[in-house]
């Protein structure tokens, strides 16, 4: 008894106070920043491996991005990675980082359906499917609920079946060999409900875009109500955008 | 000679590798696999002119070398397995069979591995899977999954029992499948190609993306400066502390015993914080790269982790001595999902899984690479093969690696040599790596067409041959140790889907 006291009283205060302005250690590399300086645009275009930029505009969509950083390697005056982990959003349109503009990227209030705010900003039980994931955004996740980040506090869980679910967190980029078990559990969950999408691979395919062994044909079959960038997605990025997308209101 | 005789990243002329028929093909091997200190660490069949050409690679332990040898054979003919006489190779076997349609005469259960989306037999898809199954009307039944309880990936679990007891447990897998192996021979950049490399197992990523720069560099003929090799053994070394840390977590957990949990688990922050100071990513994503290093490791670094471990020592041997002290900890762990060293030599494990059963079967010592053979690592083996040897080989490892690295970042040299510029791969070659990651030995290998393009990539996680073995710990016990036996062995999912 006493040493487990011990150990307990050791171990301090693990919890991050406000996970809302927290700092990230390190050189993380989050939400990226492109100037205007002129480069050779080809050239930084077909050095993506995910086809994550585009020209004319330079633009990086971060539903694509595997956050390598390669990018900023090789062309250090154009683009920038920062350490702003705030880059979930609802609206696809704000994932793509656009040259010269530097926006903070956030939830877009229009687009959050009513029920959200009405049924779950007190407590929000979700259900996770890993569809080809590489157990890294699992892992992530996992870490949202530990002493660090502690997501529980908000009222935000994972729960074991999708009967106590508000919502689907999806993470991979949807094998085929998933597809149906994913349809199911979706289905078992009551309404109303939201689905999260966890991760560049569950987003956009990832460096997996284009296999034969993927069919992403559920997301085309419903709204998705947060996109959550990463490979894997920080705790931190998780976290705000869900408690973004309950807590804001239209 | 009938083999081939390769040291860890030897690139030779796939002409180089002897062809053999199929009878002798399957004696030479079948003799290999027998002397003391080998095992399989790869067999596979490719696509050669119509036919199937069949490589096996036979590690010998004892002498660090890769016996390979070859065959060419037809689908349509029905072959006599290896299988029949050596269990190891059930799985190899399979796979051949569900890739290529090559058909067993005598394979004990020629049942699908991960329903591919290239298999040859496209008539029946995952939900058609054959389950053994059993008629008495004192047996049930327990189907889990492919969706788990918690936040874990998917495979399904299919239980036999009488009562409490498990009699079998059946593990279909293959909902994962990404088509990685295809992957890296249509995406032709080599930024995707390690960027896949990363993502074959998103908990064991330095350890996978080692295995295929390892590869590659071998094959471009290219020899890494030493303080590339010093940042890929760090690596792969806090790659290990942080995943056994956060596995006693994990451990703790499926025994309700809260405190560990947390401990361990928030012990395993530091460790991926640091990943994330020394490249930004967590989970060292984007650390390793061919022939350079976009994060050289400092001498900051190497204060800061050296202030790091003296902190994490503390609090982790404290953890360590009250859980396994623990009574209602150790009546969960002592002789629950046991696998004899025997069982263990008839299935072909590796790792730890190996390890914990009193084999010595470790890459490292093995078949050394990067800055291994300067370590002069010696495995840790435990002999009970239950829960319990997989804990202590944990904590042991943990301290073992970090051991390692504060030996390793005393000599970190600022002068780096100015690492050479990649060629391009040699044509017409075959090359294999392996490296031992925290779960056990991985195997990359690679087969190169004239022009140097990439017409075969073979990719084996330990998974690949552990899985059998948490079917065959279960046996005879209680279901509800089911989890705590899982999360012991803590194997692979989308690493063995591919």
């Amino acid at each position: 008894m006493l040493d487990n006291l011990k150990i307990l009283f050791h171990q301090g205060k693990q919890y991050i106070p406000d996970v809302t302005t927290a700092k990230v250690p390190g050189i993380f590399r989050g939400r990226p920043v492109i100037s205007t300086e002129k480069v050779n645009e080809t050239e930084l275009m077909e050095l993506c491996p995910t086809n994550a930029i585009s020209i004319n505009p330079v633009c990086i969509d971060l539903g694509k991005c595997t956050f390598c950083g390669e990018c900023a390697f090789a062309f250090p005056d154009k683009i920038k990675f920062t350490t702003d982990y705030k880059i979930a959003t609802n609206d696809p349109k704000k994932l793509i980082v656009l040259e010269g503009l530097g926006e903070t990227i956030e939830l877009n209030p229009e687009l959050i359906r009513a029920e959200i705010y009405k049924c779950f900003s007190g407590s929000l039980k979700l259900r996770q499917v890993s569809a080809g994931g590489d157990n890294s955004c699992e892992l992530e996740l996992n870490a949202c609920s530990n002493v660090n980040f502690d997501m529980g506090r908000f009222g935000i869980e994972f729960v074991a079946s999708p009967r106590h679910a508000d919502g689907i967190v999806i993470t991979g980029p949807i094998t085929e060999n998933m597809a149906e078990p994913l349809q199911i559990c979706y289905d078992a969950i009551p309404e109303p409900k939201i689905i999260i999408l966890a991760g560049t691979d569950a987003i956009s395919g990832g460096i997996f875009e284009g296999s034969i062994a993927l069919n992403r044909s559920f997301l085309t079959r419903y709204k998705i109500d947060l996109y959550v960038p990463g490979n894997p997605i920080h705790p931190l990025t998780f976290i705000n955008g869900v408690l973004d997308l309950i807590k804001k209101r239209k | 000679m009938n083999y081939i005789s390769l040291k860890n990243n030897q690139t030779i002329a796939l002409s180089a590798i002897p062809e053999l028929d199929y009878a002798s093909f399957l004696d030479l091997n079948l003799s290999s696999i027998n002397s003391s200190g080998a095992h399989c660490v790869n067999y596979f069949g490719f696509p050669n002119a119509g036919k199937i050409k069949l490589i096996c690679c036979i590690a010998d332990d004892e002498l660090h070398s890769i016996r390979v040898s070859s065959s060419v054979v037809e689908t349509k003919q029905p072959l006599l397995s290896f299988t029949k006489h050596n269990l190891v190779f059930e799985k190899f076997e399979r796979e051949i069979h569900e890739n290529f349609g090559v058909a067993y005469k005598d394979h004990p259960w020629l049942k699908p591995v991960r329903f591919p989306s290239n298999r040859f037999n496209k008539k029946e898809g995952i939900a058609d899977y054959p389950f053994f199954s059993i008629e008495s009307e004192e047996l049930h039944e327990v189907g889990v999954g492919p969706i788990h309880a918690g936040i874990i990936e998917p495979g399904h679990f299919r239980f036999m029992c009488n009562g409490e007891q498990i009699l079998h447990l059946e593990i279909q897998l293959g909902y994962q499948h990404r088509g990685i192996e295809q992957l890296f021979l249509e995406k032709k950049k080599l930024l995707q190609r390690i960027t896949l490399a990363e993502n074959v197992s998103g908990d064991s990523v330095a350890a996978h993306s080692v295995a295929f720069i390892n590869l590659w560099e071998s094959l471009c003929n290219y020899q890494p400066t030493s303080d590339l090799q010093l940042a890929r053994t760090l690596a792969m070394e806090l790659e290990r502390v942080a995943v056994h840390t956060g596995g006693l977590s994990g451990m703790c957990t499926d025994v309700a015993y809260q405190l560990g949990s947390a401990v361990f688990g928030r012990l395993r922050t530091p460790i991926i914080n640091f990943f994330q100071k020394w490249c930004g990513n967590r989970l060292a994503k984007g650390l390793i790269r061919a022939g350079k290093t976009n994060f050289p490791f400092t001498n900051e670094l190497g204060d800061e982790l050296t202030k790091l471990f003296d902190e994490f020592e503390e609090d982790f041997e404290g953890m360590s001595e009250e859980l396994f002290e623990l009574p209602s900890a150790l009546a969960r762990f002592e002789k629950t999902g046991v696998i004899t060293e025997e069982q263990a030599k008839t299935i072909g494990t590796t790792g730890m899984s190996a390890r914990m059963s009193g084999i010595n079967r470790d890459i490292r010592a093995s078949h050394p690479y990067d800055l291994y053979a300067e370590l002069k690592h010696q495995p840790i083996i435990k002999h009970h093969g239950d829960v319990y040897s997989r804990a202590q080989i944990r904590k042991e490892e943990i301290r073992q690696s970090i051991r390692y690295i504060r030996q390793l970042i005393q000599n970190v040299s600022l002068e780096t040599d100015k690492p050479g510029s990649l060629s391009s791969p040699q044509p017409n070659s075959f090359t294999i790596a392996l490296v031992e990651g925290w779960r056990g030995e991985i195997c990359h290998c690679a087969i190169t067409d004239e022009g140097g393009e990439l017409i075969h990539y073979k990719i084996k996680d330990p998974s690949f041959h552990n899985w059998l073995a948490v079917a065959l710990a279960m046996r005879n016990n209680e279901i509800s140790d089911f989890p705590i036996c899982n999360k012991s062995f803590d194997l692979s999912y989308c690493g063995h889907d591919l």
